[in-house]
């Protein structure tokens, strides 16, 4: 039997996509940077967000779904509540990061680019945050965390978990 | 209260990299204790840009006494305020020390890391507000663009930029006059300008910092360029990684557009022109024009085969002119001083300056504006002021991904494109990363051909799968189960690879690769051969042990292991089970005592 998914947008939501959508024109061609917002107000890209975008810009489910899984800034699932972004950027790479990556991997239990059951934790990399004289870099929560070692990691996660239990 | 007559100046540096290390709690601190102590009218602090010095960041350079105050923290304030602006005392522990002699150096302008440079387009960066516009117009800017429109035809523009010798400075140094002749004589009514600022190579941030400490000039730029080729619309291309950088362009424009500078009939004139800001989304390749081209029309940013080239069609097929970010800064300069005074810099083949992001295992890293033909020893080890801890140099990598790995028999080679290209590397953007004795240039390549095949966009095979097969030789390489005949194999595929992919990304993708084949090529061999590696980096050729002697038995590495490998009662020597071992070199870096130590083959370090 063929199951039909149904996904649903409700009023609300229709009303903030549809700001979005006239401020760029209802125009395809700024489809990336429609997404971007859709993104900034969730966090990532819902999937009923997305078809609801495929009938309104008149562009096929396929090609949105391409273009976003086609840029490494797309999410496509929720994000856990603390976000650490690990930079292995050159500069970072050969300085250490490495080690940083694969503790964290280590020590959370999860693969880079992935979420802790809990959603407490997710891990992410990124080829370069630009902060190069500090490197090797992390940043967590928005905050920037240089010349990190596995041991000034492990204070910084030990402070999270702490709040976690509060 | 000492009685002054100047007005002290305090600027600090409010780049992304001192904003991580909370510039902006030390800039208010001062703003508030300066208020408190009613100093207020002799001090002015001032927010800038990039200082360039990120090593030693944040800083604070005081005006006019020309003193530069490193690695502030919020505390150190209160001793800047007490001491320095109202005893006139410098604070001499904040000062810079120089890595080589340990001296306390009072003088910004006798620190080796600024004097041998020659800011042009840096030049601002860290002395004007970068948020305020009558700052820019304050040293002149916007008086380029004032002149071509009174004084110049755009055809006289192109003589000019072509008489510089200005090359593009988003690493394939194309002649920039050429480019802008070419997009000026397409034929077409609608033409397009665009700013590349979605620098990808990881370890370059010079687009960064000229776009968050002087973003007014790259919108100079773009107007004469706009108005030589006869553009009205532009598009500034940055990348989502850069948030502060997007926000300063952002306010320029909105300044710009206000004072008149964007929009219909700029000062007076009927030349119109308008910018628009594209954010990235985090796709290396999109640094390619025409993939980047691809991406602002709302497509997966893959880049298509040239000819045509964007100068005849671009942006929905219509003749663009693209360049990058530093490009554009140094239009307004050529144009203001003139193009023998430009190309009287510099050498032959490349004229001007090159702004360099130096990174890596340096003393002094951070952002530096050096004549092209500069030495890299000099910059190494003059302006970087060497290697830290008294390592030995290893290699230097140019270029990014792109690039190659320069060793250290080459390093009074002057720095232009065809010297870098001769050695098998490329000028790049401008990253510069150095490397010690303890990196592994096996696993460096590796590194850069997973970046690589990370963001390759799949179009084209030589790229999709070529650089995948090349990550699997490495990858066997760096766990010691590759054969020579697989580096030989590595080195067919490099080639292959390099002469037959679509577009740039590709085509030098191979280039980290073969620059250390050919340079370094016993580290593969002790990797296939020996099944060790000398720089004791590649996990699965090391081993962690810990010194029975030195052990105290503290515990801090059993804690921190998180593979419960390290057993050993309080007090007493631990040992670390090396099949538990998931190699993660935390127990190395957190023992207080240095008991631990990796081995590989024949090596040995603590």
């Amino acid at each position: 039997m063929v199951q039909k998914f149904i996904f649903k947008v409700d009023d609300n939501e229709k009303v903030r996509i549809k700001n979005i959508l006239s401020s760029y024109e209802h125009n395809g061609d700024n489809l990336i940077s429609i997404l971007q917002k859709i993104q900034e107000l969730y966090g990532f890209l819902p999937r009923n967000i997305i078809y609801y975008l495929s009938r309104k810009l008149k562009i096929p489910i396929a090609e949105i779904y391409g273009v976003a899984t086609f840029y490494t800034q797309f999410k496509f699932h929720k994000m856990g509540k603390n976000l650490i972004v690990c930079c292995d950027g050159t500069a970072c790479h050969v300085k250490g990061a490495p080690l940083i990556i694969n503790f964290l991997e280590g020590f959370l239990g999860i693969k880079s680019g992935g979420t802790t059951r809990d959603k407490v934790f997710s891990l992410e990399t990124v080829a370069c945050l630009g902060c190069c004289a500090i490197s090797p870099v992390c940043i967590i929560n928005g905050d920037i965390y240089g010349d990190l070692t596995t041991d000034k990691i492990i204070k910084v996660l030990n402070k999270l978990k702490k709040e976690k239990k509060k | 209260m000492c009685a002054r007559y100047q007005k002290r100046i305090l600027r600090i540096c409010r780049g992304t990299g001192c904003n991580s290390l909370m510039a902006e709690r030390i800039h208010d601190k001062l703003i508030k204790l300066i208020k408190d102590s009613n100093l207020a009218e002799f001090n002015e602090v001032k927010l800038t840009g990039c200082h360039g010095f990120c090593q030693v960041g944040p800083t604070i350079i005081v005006d006019p006494d020309n003193v530069l105050y490193v690695n502030l923290k919020v505390n150190d304030i209160e001793r800047i305020v007490e001491d320095h602006l109202k005893k006139d005392e410098i604070v001499e522990e904040l000062l810079y020390k120089d890595p080589i002699d340990g001296s306390l150096i009072k003088d910004i302008t006798k620190i080796q890391f600024y004097k041998g440079q020659h800011p042009i387009i840096t030049e601002n960066c860290g002395k004007i507000n970068p948020e305020v516009l009558d700052e820019y117009i304050q040293e002149g800017g916007y008086n380029s663009i004032k002149k071509v429109l009174k004084d110049f035809s755009p055809e006289e523009i192109i003589k000019e930029i072509k008489k510089s010798g200005l090359r593009g400075r988003g690493g394939a140094g194309f002649p920039t006059g050429q480019k802008w002749a070419f997009c000026r004589e397409a034929p077409g009514n609608q033409k397009y300008l665009i700013c590349n600022g979605d620098e990808g190579d990881p370890g370059a941030f010079m687009d960064r910092t000229i776009l968050e400490s002087d973003p007014h000039s790259v919108i100079e730029g773009m107007l004469i360029a706009a108005y030589a080729i006869g553009a009205t619309r532009g598009f500034a291309y940055i990348r989502a990684e850069y948030p502060l950088a997007i926000e300063r362009f952002n306010i320029a424009l909105e300044q710009a557009k206000k004072a008149g500078y964007l929009g219909i009939d700029i000062l007076n004139s009927d030349f119109s022109f308008d910018i628009e800001l594209k954010k990235g989304a985090g796709a290396f390749v999109c640094g390619e024009e025409t993939a980047l081209m691809t991406s602002i029309m709302g497509k997966r940013g893959m880049p298509r085969p040239r000819p045509p080239y964007p100068a005849t069609s671009g942006l929905w097929n219509s003749p663009t002119n693209i360049n990058n970010v530093k490009t554009y800064a140094f239009i307004p300069k050529i144009i203001e001083k003139g193009a023998e005074w430009f190309s009287s810099i510099g050498t032959e083949d490349a004229s001007g300056t090159m702004v360099i992001a130096l990174t890596g295992k340096i003393n002094n890293s951070g952002l530096v504006e050096i004549p092209m033909g500069t030495s890299i020893r000099k910059i190494i080890y003059e302006i970087g002021g060497g290697i830290p801890n008294k390592k030995n140099f290893k290699a230097i990598q140019t270029g990014g991904p792109s690039g190659g790995c320069i060793p250290e028999k080459y390093l009074d080679t002057p720095l232009d494109y065809s010297h870098l290209t001769a050695l098998g590397s490329i000028m790049g953007s401008g990253g510069f990363i150095v490397l010690d004795e303890d990196t592994c240039m096996v696993e460096l390549a590796r590194y850069f051909i997973s970046f690589i095949q990370n963001e390759s966009c799949g179009k084209c095979a030589p790229c999709r799968i070529g650089t995948k097969r090349m990550l699997d030789i490495l990858s066997d390489i760096v766990k010691g189960k590759a054969t020579m005949e697989d580096l030989a194999d590595l080195e067919k595929i490099a080639e292959i690879v390099k002469k037959t992919s679509l577009c740039q990304l590709g085509q030098t993708a191979p280039n980290p690769v073969l620059t250390t084949i050919k340079y370094f090529r016993n580290e593969y061999e002790s990797h296939i051969l020996d099944h060790s590696c000398p720089s004791l980096v590649c996990e699965n050729l090391i081993e962690y042990f810990i010194d029975e002697n030195l052990c105290t038995g503290c515990s801090i590495c059993k804690k921190n292991c998180s593979a419960v490998a390290i057993k050993g009662n309080q007090k007493e020597p631990h040992k670390i089970i090396s099949n538990l071992c998931i190699k993660c070199g935390v127990c190395f870096s957190s023992c207080p005592n240095k008991a631990v130590y990796k081995i590989t083959g024949s090596f040995k370090e603590k």
